[in-house]
């Protein structure tokens, strides 16, 4: 789970992080007087969305009065933002967070990450700050000092002269600021069960001090159960609506470009699928996996979402019953034809836990466009064929 | 002769009582699987299915002499048990639970290899030797024995994949599920050298897919130690950048992750990739002629 900008800050606020001063507003009028409370004499005004890059799309701009805030804040807010991280559609930006302008002297790049290899936090840092990181990654890798943290043993000291030293850090004083800059944000990692920190730009100012310019901070969706004040963070508006509905029901969504709609049990098989469909010359249009607890409501509600597409064409229905029974996906599948109106080829492929008894009830119910597929290969080949109207 | 499990393992169940855990401890019994006792707290001296319940897993291991514990603890509490079967001696904890918190693992596991027991998962379907040993939550029925071993990220992809080779003619020695987490025990890395030393393992198929790079670590350890045959399918060609696709591991992040480095990577070292998981047989077929 991802949060915004103006929530990162308020995290980094209450474990001492140092950010410079703000405030979210939702109106035009509420940015003018944050402004006035923020005091000037610059001020930034910041979309505030769900991916990176709003500096370059336009979303974040330097106001030098408090009618520049206002013609700033009317310019930004309803604006739809295109940057490298959204879809080519862009997100709507709905709430603006104004800040106090720093006076920046150097800009560096901090985050904390999980290193899958050493399967431990890494902090990540680089005197590159202000750029895509993925560019320095890629051009200048040596700009990039890493520094895992054993969770076992914390963060040390000798953490932080490696991360102080490796930025080129040789004044003392700025040296103990830099140190436990980094041990703060350490911690509420740890403690918030984060999955990543992003501080891009970190600043150096004038009178030497660190200030968290941006924040990005992303969740382990597996501990939000016991960080209710992260996940009250939550903000619906920034997800796919479909994907949001589907996860209420148990179903894993996740929209793509094509015609094949798919209900798959399984990530693997899920994406196994689409890949099939691709190799046989169709193209999928969607990620489904509907979870171990599959039944007639679950698949149901699935064909309802994939039928919501307009693109969709034809939808292959894939299971490998395990623990998930055949026979329940076979009654679902007669449930949702009763509520929605499937008005495509559906192709369904059941193996596995009670395949038998599945095939049966399907042939019992004398489904129209209903087509039975006898393996994987089957199904994704008379998918292909329905959709291109072929079968 | 198989890998890690075989009809004499004697398997503990943590989380014995629970639904999940009563509901695929009676399948695995059903199996054959020498399940010797569970362990659920203050639940100690109870039978439950034939066997007898230990408030801890130590009290278990010293009664029963299990070496294996197949945990269905609710997720919160995965890492805690972990920890408490490394430290009652268990060699093996297979980690079926779904959702664990990705610290509490890295914890766990580190603390797993600190006192030599081997992990599989979390959220995996466990581990199976045909007629033997099944450890897990999969189908058993699908299982003929043979002389294939296999190893995948994906529960239902085992299936997919074990069916095929059962279709082609062949049969599985061991398969292994190893999970789709950030955070897994044992992996391609440490697998595919049993498979190598096992006697009645002639081929070896391994699936994987987008996310990480444990794929791309199998090829080079395939390159220096892997003398047998092995067919490979990796999940998610088609996925998009950036999202996670159902398993909390499979996300491509920049160029890093995708199906094509992993498929290019191990074409390279004379693996036989194929396209799409339809194709698993046929691979199997034409490699053991």
């Amino acid at each position: 789970m991802n949060i915004h900008e103006y929530q990162a800050k308020q995290i980094f606020a209450k474990y001492g992080v140092p950010t410079p001063k703000g405030i979210m507003v939702e109106s035009v009028e509420a940015a003018v007087e944050a402004a006035q409370e923020l005091g000037g004499p610059v001020w930034v005004v910041k979309a505030q969305i769900h991916a990176g890059g709003r500096g370059l799309g336009g979303g974040v701009k330097l106001a030098k009065s408090l009618e520049e805030v206002e013609a700033l804040s009317n310019e930004i807010l309803g604006m739809t933002l295109v940057t490298h991280q959204t879809d080519a559609a862009g997100k709507l930006v709905q709430k603006l967070y104004i800040e106090d302008g720093a006076d920046i002297q150097d800009e560096f790049y901090l985050s904390v990450v999980l290193d899958r290899k050493l399967e431990m936090p890494l902090i990540m840092a680089s005197t590159e700050g202000g750029m895509n990181i993925e560019d320095v990654a890629e051009n200048t890798p040596e700009k990039i000092i890493t520094i895992p943290v054993d969770p076992a043993i914390g963060f040390q000291g000798f953490h932080g002269r490696e991360l102080a030293f490796g930025l080129g850090i040789t004044d003392k004083a700025e040296q103990k600021k830099i140190i436990s800059f980094a041990q703060k944000l350490f911690t509420l990692y740890m403690e918030l069960d984060a999955e990543m920190i992003e501080i891009n730009p970190l600043v150096r100012t004038g009178s030497g001090d660190f200030l968290a310019l941006d924040g990005k901070m992303g969740f382990d969706n597996s501990a939000l159960g016991r960080q209710p004040e992260i996940l009250a963070m939550r903000d619906l508006t920034e997800e796919d609506a479909d994907e949001v509905e589907a996860a209420k029901y148990g179903l894993s969504y996740v929209a793509l470009d094509g015609e094949i709609g798919c209900m798959v049990n399984g990530a693997g098989l899920a994406m196994g699928t689409m890949d099939t469909i691709n190799y046989m010359g169709g193209t999928p249009a969607n990620f489904l996996d509907v979870g171990g607890s599959a039944n007639a409501e679950t698949v149901a509600k699935g064909f309802e979402i994939i039928l919501k597409n307009p693109k969709v064409k034809a939808i292959f229905v894939n299971i490998f019953g395990g623990i998930v029974r055949c026979d329940r996906i076979a009654n679902g599948i007669i449930e949702a034809t009763k509520i929605t109106d499937i008005n495509v080829p559906v192709i369904v492929r059941l193996d596995g836990t009670n395949a038998p008894e599945a095939s049966e009830i399907l042939k019992n119910a004398n489904i129209a466009n209903l087509i039975v597929a006898t393996d994987l290969g089957d199904g994704a080949a008379k998918s292909v064929a329905a959709a291109k109207g072929n079968n | 002769m198989s890998i890690l499990v075989n009809k004499d393992t004697k398997v503990i169940v943590q989380g014995f009582t629970g639904k999940e855990g009563s509901f695929h401890a009676e399948q695995c019994l059903a199996y054959g699987t020498k399940i010797v006792g569970g362990v659920t707290p203050n639940k100690g001296g109870q039978t439950h299915l034939g066997q007898p319940v230990f408030n801890t897993v130590s009290e278990a291991v010293k009664t029963t002499g299990a070496t294996v514990s197949m945990i269905f603890v609710p997720p919160a509490f995965v890492g805690d048990a972990v920890m408490e079967a490394a430290e009652a001696g268990i060699e093996l904890a297979v980690i079926i639970t779904e959702g664990a918190p990705v610290k509490d693992m890295q914890m766990a596991k580190a603390h797993a290899t600190k006192h030599g027991m081997k992990t599989l998962g979390p959220n995996c379907p466990g581990i199976i030797t045909a007629d033997e040993c099944k450890i897990g939550i999969m189908p058993g029925m699908i299982f003929k024995k043979g002389n294939v071993g296999l190893i995948s990220k994906s529960g239902t992809l085992t299936y997919e994949g074990t069916n095929q080779v059962v279709k082609a003619g062949y049969g599985i020695s061991t398969a292994v599920g190893i999970g789709g987490d950030p955070i897994i025990g044992l992996s391609y890395n440490q697998l595919l050298p049993m498979f190598e030393a096992d006697p009645d393992t002639k081929c070896i198929v391994m699936i994987g897919e987008i996310g990480g790079d444990l794929e791309i670590q199998a090829a080079k350890l395939i390159k220096e130690q892997i003398t047998k045959p092995v067919v490979a399918f990796i999940a998610g060609q088609t996925a998009p950048k950036g999202k996670t696709m159902g398993h909390a591991g499979a996300i491509v992040s920049g160029s890093a992750g995708t199906a094509k480095e992993k498929m290019d990577a191990l074409e390279a070292v004379g693996v036989k990739v194929v396209v799409s998981p339809a194709e698993i047989g046929k691979a199997v077929k034409e490699l053991l002629g």
